[in-house]
């Protein structure tokens, strides 16, 4: 019975912290889908370029770590928006096809650089003194840097919640969700607000890739190997949704850990029949708009 | 803008369609020594054609078509390793008709579907095969790979030589078959009315087309010549590898796809054609330089040349008869 108590204790902690990188990671890609339609398949290049630049921060440039977190956050967001006008911009009318392609052609893009700069090897993570220990909570111990994810994510959903509800920004980025013509003849400048939440969405993602750095590894094949995750998350909360995202990237954040920790055997097979029994049952996700 | 495949276009087989087929057969006695590579070029260039059918004349966008390919080259794998039916007709019957079933199956759960819940349903259930053969290790040999396939000689009369000969014949004819059967399809009202679905689906359907009834038929279609393509593979290398079931290689075919040019059946020869010649010469010695070309070339597509090859060709030669007309009429007063 204890060690019942044990593991579900554990596996619920480790999936929390599992989900959070995962809602972090992949909200952005929730939000800009909602806002402009766009089949971004490259999001996971944006999470493992904020790994990279976590671990080149730390490790070159001698940068501790909350400054590496927001070096992560603030250049990938900046080159998101460079790519953004330069590239995905002249996509937005173009055919679903058409950005499935483009974007699959960034992700072979940034493997090759990624490889040519650092190898194929996966990036170790130097985590500072203070965030290796174990933290104790009625009488079980915690790896700190997990709590700090966990607490982390909190305090970001909090905050990500509190500018789309109660701000003039999220207002408009929720008007433009529900019917982008109107918005924009009602005269919000729904391209500037694109590019706004772009840059936010990019930047949450290399956050989400240099935070769970530990956990996800950082390795070449990154962008390809958990786009599926990032996608389910998307596709299970609905798009355009902060809720929905999060409750999604929590329940399987810790099926997922679960599943690996009961029956491995499975791999990730029932997370994805779960996933396709899902989306046949509520096609536009969990919190999405039926159709 | 598209010309091939329209309903208007002459259904009949012209002279230039014979091309590829010359060239198919011209390149066994010339080029010995890629025989192998062009085999593998063939299975591809049928893969391709049938990402085709469904991607580029019904715009099912699918990131999951390897799971029928995949699914095609370990039904004869495993036929042969582990059941220890060699002849290649049954293993092909066999692939087909599992990949029929999968086709069936799947695309009536998921065509009901769009944009990107589409697009995950297909990348969930290629990843779920991928899952399968990875952990079955007893069925399918895992990451190793299923190894120990025989293929008995064709019809009992031609065996699977050394140097890929047999190999060769046998991707060239089920190739032509199958793209006799593709054409037939393509240029057929059935074809016409896939095309009306891929530009506007609700006006197809408010004529009484029965659109899903015919999204079906084409996706069960296309997976069953992709099943074919696989086991075809699994033929003429005598091996089966995880990676015919991973993302990376569904979306390396759809770059082979839209690099000769999507919803226009030679597109799916040209661009296995280039795209493996030149993943044999240049991808081994720069392996890093090779992908990241890859991924240049699909953005440049994309945006400048949605066409692939043969849209640039089509505008060359465009340019050409209008260059030439212009010239004619300047002459002529």
């Amino acid at each position: 019975m204890q060690e019942l108590i044990a593991s579900l204790v554990s596996v619920a902690f480790h999936g929390t912290a599992y989900g959070m990188i995962l809602y972090v990671i992949s909200v952005g890609l929730s939000v800009t889908m909602g806002l402009m339609g766009f089949a971004n398949l490259a999001h996971g290049v944006f999470a493992m370029a904020g790994g990279y630049l976590l671990t080149t921060a730390m490790d070159s440039w001698g940068v501790p770590f909350p400054l590496a977190l927001v070096i992560s956050f603030v250049l990938v967001a900046l080159g998101s928006v460079v790519l953004e006008r330069l590239l995905y911009a002249r996509l937005y009318s173009a055919g679903e096809l058409a950005q499935v392609l483009f974007t699959i052609g960034l992700i072979f893009i940034a493997t090759a650089v990624a490889r040519l700069i650092y190898g194929t090897l996966q990036q170790p993570v130097h985590l500072p003194e203070y965030m290796k220990g174990q933290f104790s909570l009625l009488g079980r111990d915690f790896p700190t840097y997990r709590v700090f994810i966990i607490l982390f994510g909190a305090a970001l959903v909090s905050a990500l919640w509190f500018g789309v509800e109660r701000t003039r920004f999220g207002a408009m980025v929720r008007a433009a969700v529900d019917n982008r013509a109107m918005a924009q003849s009602v005269g919000i400048d729904t391209q500037m607000l694109f590019m706004a939440t772009f840059a936010l969405g990019s930047g949450l993602a290399g956050l989400g890739g240099a935070l769970g750095a530990e956990i996800i590894a950082i390795q070449p094949s990154y962008p390809f190997e958990h786009l599926i995750y990032f996608l389910i998350v998307v596709a299970v909360g609905g798009l355009g949704s902060l809720r929905g995202p999060f409750v999604a990237a929590l329940v399987i954040g810790i099926a997922d850990t679960a599943c690996k920790y009961w029956v491995p055997e499975f791999g990730a097979f029932l997370i994805y029949v779960a996933t396709i029994l899902l989306l046949l049952w509520r096609p536009a996700g969990l919190f999405g708009r039926q159709a | 803008m598209r010309h091939n495949g329209s309903y208007s276009a002459s259904p009949r087989i012209g002279l230039i369609e014979w091309l590829p087929w010359l060239l198919g057969v011209a390149a066994f006695f010339y080029l010995p020594e890629y025989l192998s590579l062009g085999a593998r070029i063939l299975v591809y260039i049928l893969y391709a054609l049938s990402v085709d059918l469904v991607v580029g004349y019904a715009g099912i966008v699918t990131l999951g078509h390897s799971a029928f390919f995949g699914l095609g080259a370990y039904a004869a794998g495993i036929l042969s390793a582990k059941v220890g039916v060699t002849d290649p007709m049954l293993q092909m019957l066999v692939a087909i008709a599992s990949c029929a079933l999968l086709g069936a199956a799947t695309g009536a759960l998921i065509l009901r579907t769009r944009g990107l819940t589409l697009l995950m349903l297909t990348l969930a259930i290629a990843a779920i095969l991928l899952e399968v053969a990875n952990k079955a290790t007893s069925i399918t040999g895992g990451a190793d790979g299923l190894s120990g396939i025989t293929v008995a000689p064709i019809f009992g009369l031609f065996r699977f030589d050394l140097f890929g000969k047999t190999a060769y014949w046998m991707c060239l004819v089920v190739l032509f078959i199958c793209w006799w059967i593709t054409r037939r399809i393509i240029y057929s009202p059935f074809g016409a009315s896939l095309v009306g679905i891929r530009e506007n689906h609700v006006r197809m359907a408010s004529i009484g087309s029965p659109v899903s009834m015919r999204l079906l038929t084409a996706y069960t279609l296309s997976a069953m010549l992709a099943g074919v393509a696989g086991a075809l593979l699994t033929q003429t290398n005598q091996f089966v590898g995880l990676n015919v079931l991973s993302f990376e290689s569904a979306g390396e075919l759809l770059v082979m796809l839209i690099l000769g040019g999507v919803g226009r059946i030679y597109g799916a020869f040209v661009g296995p054609i280039v795209y493996m010649i030149a993943q044999d010469q240049l991808a081994k010695q720069f392996p890093e330089y090779w992908s990241l070309g890859i991924g240049v070339l699909l953005v440049a597509i994309v945006l400048f040349a949605r066409g692939g090859l043969l849209g640039i060709v089509d505008l060359v030669v465009a340019h050409a008869k209008r260059g030439k007309s212009a010239f004619a009429g300047k002459e002529a007063p």
